[in-house]
């Protein structure tokens, strides 16, 4: 089997679903001729031409306004958004034309539209180069939203998102672009070559949105992550040496609760790790519906590791970034308490 | 046969630059006006008798390097040589600090090589008090105005000295005492904070007015069309500028829209006046913005002025503009470099010679060299930061328990 990065993954399930749907179309700032800043479209334009996947205007409210319109004709565009600091432009076609025009015209309309977009930090990209907003998508209703970590996720989840009905946010952890980054930005990164999740088959295949993953299997905490954080948690976890269970969420909305609430009443602690500042940030809901569904279980409060609540700072990038160190601190408080 | 059938398929257009890597470049498209063709109006002249100007280009400096015709703003050699300083400083800077980016002394860097007239330009022509809302192409504006070296150097750095303490990217400079706005990595976003400053000023019965810029790729922003609206509509004391340098990152401007109009004659339907002006004309450029800045002074309203130039360089240090353009189409571009024609035009007139211009450019190259020296001794980016402290600071002008906690759990 190849193995690919999750450029390439993604890159492959764009291709997969331009040969497999002539209805699926792609167009972003810098995506056509050029491939993409991240060269997620290398060599689409060339293989499926101009009118697949094209450049657009530096008007993110007019690439999903068009993808919207696009997507209620009945084409399933998939639009690029070059980084996830600059949805906000778009956020209310997401937030009151994507996510409700099902709901308002009683099913006559629908935008099935996946919009893809890099976020995260980790490369020096200061603040408007880094930030998480998944936490503002998941909680507007009638949009999903799907965060792969490895390069077999990244298409199978993709592919999915294309095929769903729905509006799909699909946001790229960029700093697992070329790598399973662990935090550790002082020790040599290591590529995704000989790591078993970029084995990715040619052709499609799909993870249904909405199942999380048990990345590693523990009795001691649950730790919930998404993302590049996925990667950060493993480390820490490792380098603990405590039996924590390891889940990767995938996607936030729609969310994988039996899997969270399984796990958390076996072991009767959770963490919840995530890259976004941690005021009203997704561990929020999370840590609400842990302790709503598992009260009685557990044995230690639930802890939060987040990005804190300031920008995204340049020269501060590791002190900002929550590593592998303020983790393992967390899962030696929730041992503690017992 | 129904008027209302369709007599073939609709077919949908995307646009495609004349010419990509390995093909010919080729400007026969473009449609330039001679040098002291176009007329220059009055300051007060009515919006509907100015609608040819958009389609024109306003060009001073001709084929001999003499400046001719109505727009030509008379300046003296003092003046030029200036101008030519700040250019050529803008440049050696920009080279000096791609190559630091190169080697491993920061994380970013933006050129605007073939764009400095623009800047510098219009930062001699604005007064002290007057409020520039740049893009990040803008360089030439602090240094015509002698912003210290080191401290943009400290900036790239991100080091202990840097002025804006660690928090922002590279070049995304903030220089209110020189009239320069805070930047930020998202584009557009200020070409409205420059109408609001400039009706502010209107509002306090002021005198100062204010420049916002923005790139030909941006005006797709709907923060173009909505500054130009309020512009419009309040009369503010403002000029709004496109500098069109035919790329945005990879996109040609036909992506822009550039295929069927001109920048400048997107001023058309909000009824203001639209310039376009050779934004390598170092003249040109000093005459449009010094005609807009009168009609704001003297309450005629805002002005939209295009400013055709060529990014010479990549986007970025992030780019490689080998892929998506032909190499040679700097070099070829018909409206030459800035710097360049500036220089000859002073040699025309007998006011500076090649002596001169290697002293200056020497000079030039040890005080930009000395400030990196500067820059290097506190410390590159990663080798030096402000205390991390900072990262806490100025979130709100008095912090909350959040930050406060946070500091305490990191131990600061
Ligand atoms: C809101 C937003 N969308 C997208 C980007 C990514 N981006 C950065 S610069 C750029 C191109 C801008 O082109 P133009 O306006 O022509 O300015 P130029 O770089 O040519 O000076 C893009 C798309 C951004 N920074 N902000
Ligand atoms: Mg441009």
């Amino acid at each position: 089997m190849p193995t690919m990065t999750m450029l390439q993954a993604l890159n492959s399930a764009l291709a997969e679903k331009l040969a497999n749907d002539p209805d699926v179309l792609i167009f972003g700032q810098d995506v056509g001729y050029f491939g993409g800043v991240f060269r997620v479209t290398d060599g689409l334009q060339s293989r499926f031409g101009l009118e697949r996947c094209f450049d657009a205007p530096i008007s993110e409210g007019g690439i999903v306004a068009a993808a919207i319109g696009m997507a209620a004709y009945g084409l399933r565009p998939v639009p690029e958004i070059q980084f996830a600091d600059y949805i906000l432009p778009a956020f209310d076609q997401l937030v009151s034309e994507a996510a409700r025009l099902r709901y308002r015209s009683a099913g006559e309309f629908w935008a099935p539209l996946t919009v893809r977009s890099p976020y995260g930090g980790g490369i020096f990209g200061g603040q408007t180069h880094s930030q998480s907003p998944e936490a503002i998508f998941a909680h507007i209703t009638g949009l999903k939203t799907v965060i792969p970590s490895t390069p077999f996720d990244a298409k199978g989840l993709l592919i999915s998102a294309i095929e769903d009905d729905d509006p799909v946010i699909f946001l790229e952890p960029k700093r697992l672009y070329n790598g399973p980054f662990d935090g550790r930005h002082d020790r040599p990164v290591p590529t995704w070559q000989g790591n078993p999740a970029a084995e990715v088959p040619e052709g499609l295949y799909r993870i249904p949105l909405g199942t999380a993953a048990r990345v590693r299997e523990g009795e001691a905490a649950t730790v919930l992550a998404y993302g590049t954080m996925v990667h950060v948690a493993r480390a820490a976890i490792e380098e603990s040496g405590i039996d924590a269970e390891l889940i990767d969420l995938r996607s936030i909305v729609p969310l994988d609760i039996d899997t969270i609430v399984a796990s958390v009443k076996k072991t009767g602690r959770c963490v919840i790790l995530h890259e976004a500042s941690r005021f009203g940030g997704f561990g929020g809901e999370l840590s609400a519906l842990v302790q709503e569904r598992c009260f009685y279980h557990l044995e230690a409060p639930i802890e939060r590791v987040c990005g804190w609540d300031t920008p995204y700072p340049h020269a501060f990038e590791w002190d900002y970034f929550p590593g592998p160190d303020r983790l393992i601190k967390a899962l030696r408080r929730v041992m503690r308490n017992d | 046969m129904s008027i209302l059938s369709n007599s073939e398929a609709l077919r949908l257009h995307i646009p495609n630059p004349v010419a990509r890597p390995g093909e010919i470049p080729s400007f026969s498209h473009l449609r330039f006006s001679d040098a002291g063709e176009i007329a220059k109006p009055s300051i007060d002249a009515d919006e509907s008798g100015l609608r040819h100007l958009p389609y024109g280009l306003i060009r001073i400096l001709d084929d001999q390097n003499a400046a001719v015709g109505p727009w030509n703003p008379y300046l003296d050699s003092e003046a030029l040589i200036a101008g030519l300083t700040a250019m050529m400083r803008t440049r050696a800077f920009d080279d000096r600090l791609f190559r630091a980016h190169r080697q491993g002394k920061t994380s970013f860097y933006m050129k605007c090589t073939g764009e400095e007239a623009i800047a510098v330009a219009q930062s001699m022509v604005l007064g002290a008090d007057d409020m520039c809302f740049p893009t990040y192409r803008m360089l030439g504006w602090l240094m015509a105005r002698g912003y210290p070296l080191d401290k943009l150097i400290n900036q790239i750095f991100s080091n202990a000295a840097d002025p804006l303490r660690g928090r922002q990217l590279p070049i995304l400079y903030s220089a209110r005492d020189y009239g320069f706005y805070s930047l930020s990595g998202n584009v557009g976003s200020r070409f409205g904070h420059a109408v609001g400053w400039a009706m502010a000023s209107a509002y306090r019965r002021g005198k100062a007015i204010a420049l916002g810029m923005i790139g030909e790729g941006t005006t797709a922003e709907g923060d173009f069309h909505e500054a130009l609206t309020f512009a419009a509509v309040y009369r503010a004391p403002v000029i709004l500028c496109v500098t069109n340098n035919q790329w945005a990152i990879s996109s040609f401007s036909g992506i822009a829209g550039a295929e069927t109009t001109t920048f400048a004659a997107k001023a058309l339907a909000y009824g203001i006046p639209g310039l376009r002006v050779d934004g390598n004309d170092f003249l040109a450029v000093w005459a449009a913005t010094a005609w807009a800045a009168e009609r704001a002074r003297h309450n005629c309203g805002p002005t939209l002025i295009e400013l055709f130039t060529y990014r010479a360089d990549g986007h970025s240090t992030s780019d490689d503009p080998t892929r998506y353009r032909p190499v040679e189409e700097a070099s070829l571009w018909p409206l030459g470099d800035p710097v360049d024609r500036l220089t000859q035009h002073l040699y025309a007139t007998g006011a500076w010679d090649a002596e001169k211009h290697d002293a200056l450019s020497d000079a030039i190259e040890v005080e930009v060299r000395a400030a990196i020296k500067t820059g290097e001794a506190v410390g590159t980016l990663g080798v030096s930061k402000p205390p991390v402290s900072e990262m806490f600071e100025g979130v709100f002008k008095e912090p909350d328990w959040r930050v406060i906690e946070q500091r305490r759990e990191l131990g600061i």
